[in-house]
């Protein structure tokens, strides 16, 4: 770090980050768990082992994994046309795929249950075939595509962009095959951003409330989504419980995050020199 | 194997990139398609590689290896082509990017594994990067790159091989090692190849023929001496090095040089085609002054500025230079030894 820079100050800029990262993330994370300690170990336990818990956290990881997995997907495709190819609308269509990040959470959460339920628009098709889509697990997972699209497009985009087409050709060129150039080419290029987008998108399904609340129904032990679980607890004033489960989320969160984080770090780091 | 291409048209929306041009390659020949940009040198490469169609029209072939392709997409013509930002697969090994081509085949026509690895560690000694065959391209130098780039174009055997502008994004001095050890490489595996370039040296070195192309046409075509002392129009002549313009006239075979530069057919002089003298000799010198001498290089440059101020280039050797012991404001005159005139081009 003794090299000359232009803009000085490594020190001055990692003590302000500390401290800032302190102030608005850590301190407020710390006092939750500080809190939590007022339960012993075995109030704790017994909490996190409550079948009610157990279900809310596996319906919970379930519906954003699929969530996240299916806006990987389609992401994929709305960033790739986005971006290569121009059309009319395509700065509208731009627009639209921020929505979700404007439009309040509870809003979504009471169209999206308005079109999906029994006598909704689309909910009245889907339904006599047999499909039922408000307030059960799919429900969850329409409204946490929903809110997660976003995520996975924005991470993509500057990848794809980035994306020299002389590398297609020259695939085509050597023989590949359209799948074979995506599969060996394109893909593997894109895959660090496109883990970066899920991942934002599952952090953000682990932790959504306002678009889940009015789809899911919040059946305990059905479609109770950890967030709206935690918030019955604090309606029924069981602060400690609410605490309890708000760090078990936090450490489940930390963990896959760090997981994905460092998957991600090392497909990017493999090629990209030293 | 051999390239024909005949009577081949291009349109960009409005803009015309090839208009009617018909090229023939011969079996193990290089050849340069010099131009500057916008000639339509890398669409001419580019449908020949597959990677752009041309215009339909009657007549209009592309032929390699006795064969029509024109109805073949890129992935079918088995062509080898290097592009100028190289295009290498970045989270690819060195390894694996000139494998590519092997692994991809159809199960059937696939080598076994230890035949695409024998395949690859040859086409690593060919290049001399041996050592370096589980480098990522970040790795290595732009010279590297590019090696490598040939050589994943090689290992698919392919039946001509398609360079655009390939050390176009390389530093001066590589570009030229470079350059000198592709046409050893050619010499070596004598496989037909189209070389486009806008830079005339390398174009003359490395080439056995050049085509030269301007707007969307080609100009002429020859061997490297043809073009560059034969040029057949004025533009060959001034893209293919520096000349002097003058104006004058044409008497039984000879260039008098009018010293009115308005008036009179243009004649074309290369600097090394001019001599500097102290006192007037020959039918009609032209008086001018030195203005700058640059005697850094192989030969010495001098400017010079004729009577009504036009700007003229000589270049001599050191030893002509020390004889004349020329000083800035020295008032000489310049006779030229041989010009062209392109009548061609003085129609009024």
């Amino acid at each position: 770090m003794a090299r000359h820079r232009f803009i000085p100050g490594f020190g001055l800029t990692l003590g302000f980050t500390v401290f800032y990262l302190s102030v608005i993330v850590l301190v407020p994370l710390w006092f939750l768990v500080l809190r939590t300690t007022s339960l012993s170990w075995a109030q704790f336990w017994a909490i996190v082992v409550d079948p009610r818990t157990l279900a809310s956290l596996r319906l919970t990881l379930l519906t954003s994994f699929a969530a996240a997995a299916v806006n990987a997907v389609m992401g994929f495709l709305v960033a790739w046309s986005l971006v290569r190819y121009q059309f009319p609308g395509k700065r509208a269509i731009d627009a639209i795929v921020d929505l979700p990040f404007a439009l309040p959470t509870a809003v979504s959460g009471i169209a999206l249950t308005a079109i999906y339920s029994s006598n909704g628009w689309l909910g009245s098709v889907l339904e006599p075939l047999g499909i039922k889509v408000a307030f059960t697990p799919l429900g969850i997972t329409v409204a946490l595509i929903f809110i997660g699209l976003p995520f996975v497009v924005r991470a993509l985009q500057p990848a794809l962009e980035d994306l020299d087409p002389a590398v297609e050709e020259a695939a085509a060129i050597l023989g590949a095959g359209r799948w074979q150039t995506f599969l060996r080419v394109i893909l593997p290029a894109v895959t660090p951003a496109l883990i970066t987008g899920f991942t934002m998108a599952f952090a953000r399904a682990v932790g959504e409330y306002g678009s889940v609340v009015f789809i899911s129904g919040n059946m305990p032990l059905k479609t109770e989504h950890v967030s709206l679980l935690i918030i019955a607890k604090l309606e029924q004033f069981d602060y400690a419980g609410a605490t309890a489960l708000g760090s078990l989320m936090l450490a489940i969160s930390f963990v896959l995050l760090l997981a994905i984080n460092s998957l991600q770090w090392w497909t990017a780091r493999r090629y990209q020199g030293n | 194997m051999s390239i024909e291409v005949r009577n081949v048209s291009k349109t960009f929306g409005g803009y015309v990139a090839l208009r009617n041009v018909s090229l023939c390659v011969g079996n193990g020949e290089l050849v340069a398609l010099l131009g500057p940009s916008g000639s339509g040198k890398t669409t001419l490469l580019r449908i020949i590689a597959g990677l752009e169609v041309p215009d339909a029209a009657d007549g209009s072939a592309v032929i390699v290896a006795g064969e029509e392709i024109s109805a073949r997409n890129a992935r079918e013509r088995r062509v080898g082509f290097v592009f100028q930002h190289y295009a290498l697969f970045r989270y690819m090994t060195v390894f694996e990017n000139i494998a590519f081509g092997l692994r991809v085949r159809p199960r059937e026509e696939r080598p076994a594994k230890a035949g695409i690895r024998e395949r690859v560690n040859r086409l690593l000694e060919l290049i001399q990067l041996d050592g370096l065959a589980h480098r990522y391209p970040a790795q290595l130098s732009g010279g590297q790159r590019q090696r490598v780039a040939l050589a994943r174009a090689l290992a698919i055997e392919p039946k001509v091989l398609l360079l655009d502008e390939p050390f176009g994004a390389l530093d001066a001095k590589v570009r030229q090692e470079l350059r000198r050890w592709l046409r050893r490489l050619h010499d070596e595996i004598h496989v037909t190849s189209v070389l486009v370039t806008h830079d005339q040296d390398e174009a003359l070195e490395v080439a056995d023929r050049i085509v030269v192309m301007n707007q969307a046409r080609i100009e002429q075509t020859g061997t490297p001496e043809e073009v560059f002392h034969n040029p057949a129009s004025q533009f060959v002549m001034e893209f293919l090095g520096h000349v002097n313009l003058f104006h004058g006239r044409v008497e039984s075979g000879k260039a008098v040089v009018s010293n009115d530069a308005s008036t009179g057919a243009p004649i074309f002089v290369r600097p090394f085609d001019l001599e500097i003298h102290r006192e007037a000799r020959g039918a009609a010198p032209m008086r001018a002054r030195v203005r700058r001498i640059q005697s850094a290089g192989p030969s010495a440059k001098v400017e010079l500025a004729g009577d009504n101020g036009q700007p003229i280039l000589v270049e001599m050797s050191h030893d002509r230079l020390r004889e004349l012991s020329l000083r800035r404001d020295d008032a000489v005159f310049v006779n030229p030894r041989e010009a062209k005139v392109f009548l061609d081009d003085y129609s009024i």
